[in-house]
């Protein structure tokens, strides 16, 4: 389903402020895999997710999504066949924006927009029955203001507006890192329910170890632009914390693996 | 304050006028987060296309549409530098607006004043508005129908008819996303530079709209007539914000609100320069400087209130 070949790219190339963030990246996930992606910071998690989303333009490589190139179509264009949750909760909602207005966007990714209605009547049952499988009370609140959620309910609708139509391609940028715990496994449950009843494609980024090993179906860890280990199936169901870091350790040819990935 | 009472009612008309720029302004700055300085020229640009038409022969139908779709143009100039070129947004309203000068210059045949004439009644007949409907209504010679308050209070209203309908369509609410948070507009398929575009378009369109009744009203074009207009545009959404905010949450009424804001700015103005007999050449810097002070009020708020104001968190808006 995605298929990233020989991916590089350099920030700021040619100032001092040069950094190679992905090496001759080359990551193959097929239908329905769910991947979890784990590597410490300024490992590339986050620019592999952004290269896949269009973000920026890659140096060289290619990337494709259920067989078709999308290397230069931007962003806005690739959208049709990505779902995506940030960090920041703030990022992924309009806040000045309604409930449902916000789902109605969501609800038209990949369409062209047109001068019909931006939202209609029989919409809104369906985002209500959408909004009760979260378990945050937001099914009543539909007219609410997106700004007047907390981060968790806001970071649980842009799980659902991101999967309202089933993506290709789902991408969770530590989509539960700016959460208390207590919301961010209300959260994960969520995205852990969405995902398996959809059977999405998904790339969910973890700085937490356990949740990378409880979640999903392959893990992938990253270092200094690379992809250092990738284990799936039966190795990786039984596969432990202190198993990950020997992994990391001999992948990356350090011992200060407790350093470079934060742990919890 | 004789003087003031009988210029009132050119007062709201002329506030009336200039709301449906500020409406515009409301558009880039509230909606898009865009501070657009195109509309200083693209006003002019209005009022000198509408006049030169009117004065070819060209009626009602012709020559505001005409004046509607230049104004657009400036905006879609404006639009591509920033999003084709990457020059940020201020900057490149600056570079259309001055650009735009030498555009009204040209649109007038290089004079830097024409007059519609008002003289023949058949011209005047052929106008939406001009302030001698304003005269004319008070003396009984004119149908009420055809003061500026009504014409112009009409046209205001079917305006923000048209804007409350496009802006709960698919494309305007990609466009109120665009401004709201450009991240998740994409992300959701909405391309932020085409919106930012038609936004701009949508916003100059109207400020063109609004000289080329201004030009109607006052029986001529200037080229310095634009000079000033976002700071006007910017009073008139700050009035609406301060005095409405808590009645008028509903979108149109919140337009609503802008158009009233440039009334209440116009009538403010005329109450200084009648009721203080100031030199009107000090107008600008004493708009200016109320401006500064209502864009001023929430940082000040802010930094000097806040401390003591309790732990209860604030609600952002």
């Amino acid at each position: 389903m995605l298929d990233i070949d020989g991916v590089c790219k350099t920030f700021n190339a040619g100032t001092v402020n040069e950094k190679t963030a992905l090496r001759d990246l080359s990551l193959h996930i097929g239908e329905g895999e769910f991947v979890t992606v784990i590597g410490g910071n300024g490992a590339g998690k986050s620019t592999l997710l952004n290269a896949v989303a269009g973000v920026w333009a890659v140096d060289r490589g290619t990337i494709a999504i259920g067989g078709e190139d999308v290397t230069r179509l931007p962003e806005h264009r690739r959208a049709r066949y990505i779902g995506r949750v940030f960090q920041d909760p703030m990022m992924g909602t309009a806040a000045t924006m309604q409930i449902e207005e916000n789902m109605a966007l969501a609800m038209r990714r990949g369409r062209r927009r047109t001068l019909r209605p931006g939202i209609c009547r029989a919409e809104r049952e369906t985002y209500r029955e959408m909004l009760r499988i979260l378990d945050l009370g937001l099914e009543n609140r539909l007219t609410a203001k997106v700004g007047l959620l907390s981060g968790g309910q806001r970071q649980a609708l842009t799980l659902l507006m991101a999967t309202l139509q089933r993506p290709k391609l789902l991408l969770l940028d530590e989509h539960t890192a700016a959460l208390d715990p207590r919301t961010a496994a209300k959260v994960l449950d969520a995205t852990e329910r969405i995902v398996g009843r959809d059977r999405l494609t998904t790339l969910m980024i973890t700085h937490n170890m356990r949740d990378a090993i409880a979640h999903g179906s392959r893990l992938i860890m990253l270092y200094d632009g690379r992809v250092v280990v990738d284990v799936s199936g039966e190795e990786k169901r039984r596969l432990t914390v202190p198993q990950l870091l020997e992994l990391f350790g001999r992948a990356s040819g350090s011992d200060e693996a407790d350093d470079t990935l934060l742990l919890s | 304050m004789a003087g003031f009472i009988s210029a009132l009612p050119g007062a709201v008309s002329q506030g009336l006028i200039w709301g449906i720029m500020a409406i515009g302004v409301y558009i880039t700055y509230k909606i898009l987060d865009i501070a657009d300085l195109t509309v200083d020229g693209s006003f002019c640009t209005g009022g000198a296309v509408f006049v030169v038409l009117f004065g070819a022969g060209a009626g009602l139908w012709l020559a505001m549409p005409a004046a509607l779709l230049a104004g657009m143009l400036a905006g879609l100039a404006t639009g591509l530098l920033h999003t084709a070129c990457g020059i940020p947004a201020i900057l490149a309203g600056i570079l259309t607006q001055l650009g735009l000068w030498s555009v009204n210059l040209s649109i007038m045949g290089m004079k830097a004043n024409v007059a519609i004439n008002v003289i023949d009644p058949a011209s005047l007949d052929r106008l939406l508005v001009s302030l001698r409907f304003v005269q004319g209504a008070v003396r009984g010679d004119e149908s009420l129908w055809r003061h500026p308050i009504v014409t112009v209070g009409l046209f205001t209203a079917a305006i923000i008819a048209v804007l409350y309908w496009f802006f709960g369509t698919e494309l305007g609410a990609s466009l109120r996303a665009t401004g709201a948070n450009p991240d998740m507009a994409r992300a959701q398929g909405i391309s932020t530079g085409r919106g930012k575009v038609l936004g701009l378009m949508l916003s100059n369109g109207l400020a063109a709209l609004s000289g080329a009744l201004l030009s109607q009203y006052q029986a001529f074009a200037d080229a310095s007539m634009g000079r000033g207009a976002i700071v006007v545009g910017l009073a008139a959404v700050i009035i609406g914000r301060v005095l409405f905010s808590s009645v008028f949450r509903n979108f149109a009424l919140k337009l609503l609100g802008v158009s009233a804001g440039a009334v209440i700015y116009h009538v403010v103005i005329q109450a200084v320069v009648s009721l203080s007999g100031i030199d009107t050449n000090y107008l600008k810097l004493i708009s200016a400087a109320t401006v500064a002070v209502f864009l001023a009020a929430p940082f000040w708020r802010e930094r000097f209130f806040a401390r003591g104001a309790g732990k209860g968190g604030r609600a952002h808006a």
